[in-house]
């Protein structure tokens, strides 16, 4: 199975202070589901940032869709992000823009045509229950409706990879059981590459997946 | 409302430049239709003791523009009394010969001395009266006017830089979060920043707009071309394609140069 992410004796920090992460070594298979869990402070959303570029290693190696991201060109690393959906704890939806402004802005990066954006923007916010908010701003949404959006937003454009940091963190029952049913169905039938920084494991998960956990600046697979 | 406020601020900015530009502009053309009009009625009387020759010495400087014989008549009109028809004209043939220098455009200090000198090394040349003290009088009026016009609008576009680098970090703070979400997608610089430009482009436009606005209307209004004719001149106040494109230019190259600002100065957040 192809490999969509490799990482060799990865080390992380910010600006030469402590080492977050230390000489890790794991492999992603490609159309997997995975999980990675820690405590508070353990390094689950550093090791996030380093898969979409914006911290980068300061020792070993990290392979993302066959891109190199260790001393990585911006324009390389805007080609990889083009083709990564990101899910933030803090939704980072951009509020002067509508909703369906905001979940467009991964298919005008791509240069979709008009009508193919706006047929898959409006199945989008029918997947996500929000059509009849899509004028809307997001400041005007509860957070569970704005993590909606940002979902929308990190599937629009049919990703290899998912990277979602604490996708459920602060969202009802409702939201959350419809983010994680997004996740399956984008793992399931497009066999999209998820990856989840989570505390908790749903329960209710109905795919195959696997778990890392961090641990001491670690990474080791749970089995 | 809100659309209106994030284009105001700048849009001030570009006027108060654009204004003081044109406002430099109308002096620099003031003066020189002044300096023009002095020209005019400016002359060199250059006396010789026999007839010089008149294309030599035009060819020696470029800045005369004609050289006239004055006559003797109205001198010796003023002595006839008493003189004989003889005594006439023979004071007609011993009289020096006097010449009215006209100059191609009003000389600063400066040329007017090197040309008195030049004319001076012509042999048959005795005395060139240049009527420097009232010459060096008006001309430094006129540079000190220029001066202080140019203080002054030095001094509004460094207040109004400084505004506009104030104007800068709010940009900076508003589209940061914009511009790192964008970058987060993959979106390329120039898509980023594009909202940044094309805002930066409205504004230049807006402020050029309502410049030619106000500057189409102060050059209509009679009392103002009353007090060019008042000391003589007849001025272009604004030109309407001309000064407009300048103005356009300006205000382009100043906000584009804030957008960059902003651009370079972006930093992805981590």
């Amino acid at each position: 199975m192809d490999k969509v992410i490799i990482a060799e004796n990865l080390s992380l920090a910010y600006s030469n202070d402590e080492t977050i992460i230390n000489k890790a070594n794991f492999s992603i298979d490609s159309g997997s589901f995975v999980f990675i869990t820690g405590a508070s402070g353990s390094g689950k959303s550093t090791l996030l940032k380093s898969l979409y570029g914006a911290l980068k290693p300061i020792e070993g190696s990290l392979v993302v869709g066959g891109v190199e991201l260790r001393g990585v060109s911006s324009s390389k690393l805007n080609f990889l992000r083009k083709h990564l959906g990101i899910v933030f704890q803090d939704y980072k939806l951009v509020k002067e823009w509508t909703i369906e402004k905001n979940i467009m802005l991964p298919l005008i990066i791509n240069g979709y045509e008009k009508t193919v954006t706006q047929n898959q923007v409006d199945s989008l916010l029918k997947h996500v229950k929000l059509r009849h908010q899509a004028g809307k701003y997001p400041l005007e949404l509860s957070g569970g409706e704005q993590q909606r959006v940002a979902m929308a937003r990190a599937l629009a454009h049919n990703p290899i990879l998912i990277l979602a940091d604490e996708p459920t963190g602060n969202l009802d029952d409702y939201s959350s059981q419809l983010i994680w049913n997004l996740l399956e169905g984008a793992n399931e039938q497009l066999k999209t590459t998820i990856i989840v920084v989570t505390h908790h494991i749903p329960e209710t998960m109905k795919v195959d997946y696997k778990h890392y956990h961090i641990e001491f600046g670690d990474i080791r697979e749970v089995i | 409302m809100k659309s209106f406020k994030n284009h105001l601020s700048l849009v001030i900015a570009l006027l108060s430049i654009l204004f003081s530009l044109q406002v430099f502009t109308i002096v620099e053309r003031a003066i020189d239709a002044y300096k023009e009009n002095l020209a005019k009625n400016y002359a060199l009387v250059v006396v010789a003791q026999k007839r010089v020759d008149v294309d030599k010495l035009l060819e020696k400087s470029e800045l005369i523009a004609s050289i006239n014989e004055i006559s003797p008549d109205s001198i010796i009109t003023k002595l006839n009394s008493g003189i004989s028809k003889q005594n006439i004209a023979l004071l007609k043939v011993t009289l020096p010969k006097f010449y009215k220098v006209k100059l191609k455009r009003y000389p600063s200090p400066n040329e007017l001395e090197k040309l008195t000198k030049l004319l001076l090394r012509s042999q048959s040349i005795e005395k060139v009266e240049a009527f420097s003290k009232t010459h060096d009088t008006t001309y430094k009026l006129l540079l000190l006017f220029k001066t202080v016009i140019s203080v002054f609008a030095f001094t509004v576009i460094i207040v109004t830089i400084l505004l506009i680098f104030k104007e800068l970090r709010i940009w900076q703070f508003k589209h940061n979060e914009r511009m790192s979400i964008m970058g987060l997608f993959g979106a390329p610089v120039w898509l980023r920043s594009a909202v940044l430009f094309r805002l930066a482009i409205v504004d230049a436009v807006i402020a050029s707009i309502l410049s030619f606005v106000i500057f189409s209307y102060l050059s209509s209004l009679s009392w103002i071309e009353e007090q060019f004719s008042n000391i003589g001149i007849s001025i272009v106040l604004f030109d309407k394609i001309y000064d407009f494109l300048i103005m356009l230019g300006v205000s382009i190259v100043v906000s584009m140069l804030l957008a960059t600002f902003i651009v370079l100065g972006h930093k992805e957040e981590v």
